[in-house]
């Protein structure tokens, strides 16, 4: 072996992610990819004005119905400027929520497989969208954004091509990263 | 019925190679060939294409490039003389003209139907090729009417039309022709996934002698991390020219190539495209510079910084900053798609249960799950190099040995 190939972590680093479990499901799921078969979900209901509320509990994966400790709760409003009463973030605002919390757990895995020990891991994200798509005003401006911009600031025991190599890495196994970038099937149903 | 201890399947180098090592070791045996020796060479080729590895580097068992150009790139006119004389200098046993239609288990064997007589055999070489059938995304079947073309089928851009162009897949294949099919005055926008970037000449030396020179391309299938990782690179951005150019996003962009991310749908005559691209160029100019940082942390720990020239780093590739993400192809003049989308080996022939989930050959280094098979010449099969012309020496001889040693202990048992 030389010092071409992909090293292995000799280096020892604590960044509270358990990489030896995350190698052994992919290990056992790729032996038996029906499990690796999940499904997320979320229950959301209409409190008032554009106020709402998810409940997010059990999700399905390994072939069963996975129960939580915890029934989780996210509320999602509008501004004052949208003529809401502000009580929540807006839902684009959970997606780069979202987006931003998948990209750091990727983060932390991929530089706890690599090695490299984290001292902090911050981002900032801003999105454009230009409001002439949902109000319906131009055809040609998409509801969405048009672009996000994410930005890390990162302290780890690395150096900074090493760091970069790391958020790369994080981008290219993040599932929110990928529902973003790419489309993805929306079946909308009423009962 | 004919006979023979083993059969192998395919006289391209890896087949020969293989030829050669049963030859030494006195093992009886007949190499079947669809066509003629180098048949993919000859046939499954575009005109301009050279050779991605240097002259010097196409080394065969006991055969050599020696020639005036070991810096070169062979032509495909030149590697099929090159492998056609290989197979005349060992004498192999080839019968051409001779498809195999379908091999099965037979007693402690197999049978080997063709289209012209059916043999017995032992043991059995798969050296088929990696590349026998154009891989494309299910999405291509919902194209709108533009003519498709796989790089099967392509010569060269004189039997394109003269509008636009958009290649799919950014390897070894979709950048080559990118930047022929840019020079003949077409429009050309290339569909960009993950690749490997990297440079024709570093430190006055080709990248392959690099690769070669630090271990890089005899490193084992048994000692890398993520096997399964390295045997589904994408291929090399690299082409071989007489100028030993680089080609690599930047130069294309500069030839005026347009880019895109990777094509992930189509919706009527629209193609929709990834908003990825800035990341897959993120990490291909990553994996180039450490590549090129270990290579320069090689020259130095010899001493030989003053042997070469100095070391450097190239511009990160540069990506408008809001790459397009749908097109409706018709109306941007685009009138040829070309699929270099990658390529998979054909086992419709294959009525022995050694293949898994995905369609590929379940084998450890070669040796595949059943009783005296083998196959040769796929990627990183037992070393880096094994799908090169180049490493299929040293794969053939381990698998000779390991042949020989499969009869002695069938004779012992």
């Amino acid at each position: 072996m030389t010092t071409m190939t992909m090293k292995s972590p000799t280096k020892t680093a604590n960044n509270g992610v358990n990489v030896a479990a995350l190698l052994g499901a992919r290990d056992s799921l790729s032996k038996a990819p029906a499990a690796a078969a999940f499904k997320w979900r979320v229950a959301c209901e209409w409190v008032n004005g554009t106020h709402s509320r998810s409940a997010i509990g059990s999700f399905f994966g390994l072939g069963t119905d996975q129960p939580r400790k915890n029934t989780f709760t996210v509320e999602a409003d509008h501004p004052e400027v949208f003529a809401a009463e502000d009580q929540a973030p807006t839902p684009v605002e959970i997606v780069l929520s979202g987006l931003a919390s998948c990209l750091t757990a990727g983060v932390a895995a991929v530089a706890q497989n690599r090695g490299i020990q984290l001292h902090s891991v911050k981002s900032t994200l801003e999105a454009d969208m230009d409001l002439q798509g949902i109000l319906g005003i131009d055809e040609d401006v998409r509801n969405g954004f048009s672009a996000i911009r994410v930005h890390f600031d990162i302290k780890a025991d690395a150096t900074p091509d090493e760091i970069a190599a790391v958020v790369a890495q994080s981008q290219k196994r993040s599932a929110v990263y990928d529902i973003i970038t790419n489309p993805t099937h929306v079946l909308v149903t009423v009962n | 019925m004919r006979r023979t201890t083993t059969i192998v399947i395919g006289a391209g180098q890896s087949g020969l190679a293989m030829s050669k090592h049963l030859s030494d070791r006195g093992i009886d045996h007949v190499v079947l060939e669809r066509g003629e020796v180098a048949h993919s060479w000859r046939t499954e080729r575009w005109n301009s294409l050279r050779l991605l590895t240097p002259n010097w580097q196409s080394r065969l068992p006991g055969f050599a490039y020696s020639g005036p150009d070991p810096d070169g790139y062979m032509t495909m006119p030149e590697v099929v003389a090159y492998v056609q004389a290989y197979a005349d200098r060992i004498d192999a046993p080839v019968e051409t003209g001779t498809t195999v239609t379908r091999v099965s288990r037979s007693g402690d064997g197999y049978l080997v139907a063709t289209d012209r007589e059916t043999w017995a055999c032992r043991t059995l070489v798969i050296a088929s090729g990696a590349c026998n059938v154009p891989v494309l995304p299910a999405l291509a079947e919902r194209l709108p009417q533009i003519a498709s073309l796989t790089p099967f089928q392509y010569r060269a851009p004189a039997q394109l039309s003269a509008s636009g162009v958009m290649i799919v897949g950014a390897s070894a294949t979709g950048v080559q022709l990118a930047r022929e099919i840019r020079a003949s005055g077409r429009e050309v926008l290339l569909c960009v996934g993950e690749h490997v970037r990297l440079p024709r000449l570093y430190r006055g030396r080709d990248i392959k002698w690099w690769m070669e020179a630090t271990g890089m391309m005899d490193a084992r299938y048994d000692e890398v991390d993520d096997l399964d990782r390295v045997r589904r690179l994408p291929s090399l951005q690299l082409i071989g020219t007489p100028e030993r150019s680089t080609i690599d996003l930047n130069a294309l962009r500069a030839a005026g190539v347009a880019f895109v991310g990777k094509l992930v749908a189509v919706d009527g005559a629209k193609a929709k495209f990834s908003g990825s691209l800035a990341n897959c160029c993120a990490l291909a100019d990553l994996k180039m510079n450490r590549l090129l940082e270990s290579i320069d942390a090689w020259i130095d720990a010899k001493g030989w910084a003053d042997s070469f020239g100095p070391p450097c780093r190239y511009e990160p590739t540069l990506i408008a900053p809001n790459p397009l993400l749908e097109l409706d192809l018709k109306a941007a003049g685009i009138g040829t798609i070309i699929w270099a989308t990658g390529f998979r080996p054909d086992y419709s022939w294959l009525d022995v249960p050694v293949l898994d989930r995905k369609g590929r050959l379940r084998h450890t280094g070669g040796v595949v799950a059943s009783p005296g098979m083998y196959v040769i010449g796929l990627p990183f099969m037992r070393r880096r190099k094994s799908s090169f012309i180049d490493g299929a020496g040293d794969d053939a001889a381990d698998l000779a040995a390991h042949m020989s040693a499969y009869f002695t202990r069938a004779a012992a048992a």
